[in-house]
């Protein structure tokens, strides 16, 4: 298979286990977004990938070649760094040009492949600047350039976006984007930041503890979630404990939900819905009450939280779609059945 | 943060106290030295205070020229011996678990704490025919029979180097630890192997620091008159082994502060071109 595969990628550090059995595959020319808090594994992975690490058990494959073995200078794939790790003894076009000369290109090559990168990366005519004269953008894009000046197979970034103010960053996750569309490279970033995965990726790979949580497109993951963790990483949600009867119709808080069937077997669950599908409605006409505790006007968008059972349940939604409520009022309050995800223990 | 410019006298205040350490430290001796370097020396005495050149003139002569040659040879040579040495061994010591890491630097300090004289004696046995290195090389069957290394150049450069060593690889390892590794990772993933990585950006990004090692142990090198003496011919004697003769040993204070004088205006020109020339090489 082209493109890149994972199987049962294990790395431990001494007892630590970082990264467990990781199972991926990345077909050709897709861009995936490694999402996860700190500490889940998910630069170690991608070091392994980079060849920076070694795993302690399992393989990696790259266009069907095993290239668990192979050092990281023969991999033939770019990876921008946290930290862009720019050579600071070299002006803009030397660092562009750091892997061409490497390779033995004669002088003219190097420097019409630097002007195209460079003009691919909206910075022309910056080649003979001091890389300490560049605004924190500007590096990045030459880290980018850098990275992508063999045509790599594999372009690997590492919280690439993270030392930007959130305007630039915003800005440039679009660019990344367009840019590896329009180059067609397979692409993994890893990042802590879910709107950011949401943005750029085809597939967000959602990675705690160690192990692979969920992979999928990012409306898959944000509407279907597969367990408590992905639906708490990503986006904010309400997770609702439901208990079933003996023919699957799911009770909260005493209350019977009107359609929600739980899978056979399952007595237990809990349910995720996304705040902007709860709906609130007259008491009484929902599937449960409860008493708002506070109103949050943000202009745009008004967040309401309603105390439920014990339980706070927010709802958001825009101004004009919303009954006027206030603090310390009753509602009731819609769960419709088709919003509502049931996830695994 | 912008400060004030000083507006009273006390403002100076926290500067005497350098001031005056420097003063009674460094530039009266120094100055009493230059003095000294133009008295008059009395023939089977001490000398008169007087304003003659003739310690000077006598220091420009072919013999004195040759000695101050090879001292200057010997120095930068061990400089470049312990740079070359040192850069592979810190980096690689860098890259250590902190606690060998701190194994190593006590061990390294410990040389330090060696004298000299142990130092000199310890390598001329290593040197010598009877006991030395050589019966090693013999017992494994690379020798026909053992010989005497010292005294020689090599046996001056390898005691000069031993005693220089530790002080350039704890110069160097607060630059290589501070030093980004994702600076080696990245020339790694953009093809360059682990060696080329080190000569290709490692070096480089560490110029300024390789420049001031190098000065810093030509300067230690520089003073050295021990080593010389115990490892080398008189032929391989510094500057500083001559310096220390006229000085205890021919009484003649002013001819040695007049060779004094001299090496040290012959060092600074030296460290002063080196700088300019890596000052020139940053720009272009």
């Amino acid at each position: 298979m082209s493109g890149l595969v994972l199987n049962n990628v294990t790395k431990q550090f001494g007892s630590f286990t970082a990264v467990e059995n990781v199972q991926l595959s990345v077909p050709h020319g897709t861009f995936v977004c490694m999402l996860g808090p700190s500490g889940c594994g998910k630069t170690t992975l991608l070091r392994m990938i980079a060849g920076l690490d070694d795993p302690t058990g399992g393989s990696i494959l790259l266009d069907g070649e095993d290239i668990t073995k192979v050092p990281t200078h023969k991999r033939n794939l770019g990876m921008v760094f946290q930290s862009l790790a720019l050579f600071p003894h070299l002006s803009v076009g030397e660092n562009i040009a750091y892997p061409l000369r490497i390779r033995g290109k004669s002088r003219e090559e190097q420097k019409k492949r630097v002007d195209e990168l460079l003009a691919l990366i909206h910075l022309p005519g910056y080649g003979d600047r001091p890389v300490s004269k560049l605004s924190g953008g500007q590096r990045q894009r030459v880290a980018i350039a850098r990275a992508l000046a063999l045509s790599p197979k594999l372009f690997l970034l590492d919280e690439p976006l993270s030392a930007l103010d959130a305007k630039l960053r915003e800005a440039m996750q679009v660019e990344l984007r367009q840019l590896q569309q329009k180059l067609g490279i397979t692409t993994i970033v890893v990042t802590h930041d879910q709107r950011e995965a949401m943005t750029m990726a085809d597939t967000v790979v959602v990675m705690n503890g160690g192990h692979i949580r969920q992979a999928a497109s990012p409306i898959e993951i944000y509407r279907k979630p597969a367990d408590t963790f992905v639906a708490d990483f990503i986006g904010s949600t309400n997770l609702i404990e439901t208990t079933a009867d003996s023919s699957g119709a799911a009770t909260v808080f005493g209350n019977k939900v009107p359609g929600l069937i739980l899978p056979a077997g399952m007595q237990k669950a809990t349910i995720s819905v996304r705040p902007e599908d709860v709906h609130l409605t007259a008491p009484g006409n929902g599937a449960i009450n409860g008493i708002v505790t506070f109103v949050r006007d943000l202009g745009g968008t008004i967040e309401t939280f309603v105390e439920a059972g014990g339980k706070q349940i927010v709802a958001v939604s825009t101004p004009r779609a919303r009954p006027e409520v206030t603090a310390g009022q009753q509602v009731g309050i819609v769960l419709a059945p088709d919003v509502c995800v049931v996830l695994k223990q | 943060m912008k400060r004030e410019a000083p507006q009273s006298v006390a403002d100076y205040g926290p500067l005497f106290f350098p001031a005056g350490m420097l003063l009674v430290f460094f530039v009266v001796p120094f100055g009493t030295m230059i003095a000294v370097s133009f008295f008059q020396r009395q023939q089977g005495g001490f000398y008169t205070p007087a304003f003659v050149f003739s310690n000077y003139e006598r220091f420009l002569s072919v013999f004195f020229g040759g000695v101050l040659g090879f001292s200057l040879m010997l120095a930068i040579t061990v400089a470049i011996c312990c740079v070359v040495l040192a850069l592979p061994f810190t980096y690689l010591l860098s890259k250590l678990p902190r606690r060998l890491q701190v194994i190593w630097l006590v061990a390294l300090l410990s040389v330090l704490s060696l004298s000299e004289v142990i130092i000199g004696f310890a390598w001329s046995t290593l040197f010598s025919r009877t006991a030395g290195i050589t019966n090693i090389l013999v017992q494994l069957g690379l020798m026909k029979q053992a010989v005497a290394l010292s005294p020689s150049f090599g046996a001056v450069l390898t005691g000069m180097v031993y005693q220089a060593l530790p002080y350039t690889v704890l110069v160097l390892y607060p630059a290589l630890v501070r030093l980004d590794p994702t600076l080696m990772e990245a020339a790694r993933t953009l093809g360059s192997s682990p060696l080329r990585a080190f000569f290709n950006v490692l070096v480089p990004a560490l110029r300024n620091t390789i420049m001031a090692t190098l000065i810093m142990v030509f300067i230690f090198a520089l003073g050295s008159y021990l080593l010389p003496q115990i490892l080398g011919r008189p032929q391989h004697w510094t500057l500083s082994v001559l310096i220390t003769d006229q000085a205890i040993y021919q009484s003649n204070m002013p001819f040695a502060a007049a060779m004094a004088v001299f090496l040290v205006l012959v060092t600074l020109g030296l460290v002063a071109l080196t700088l300019l020339i890596g000052r020139k090489g940053e720009k272009a």
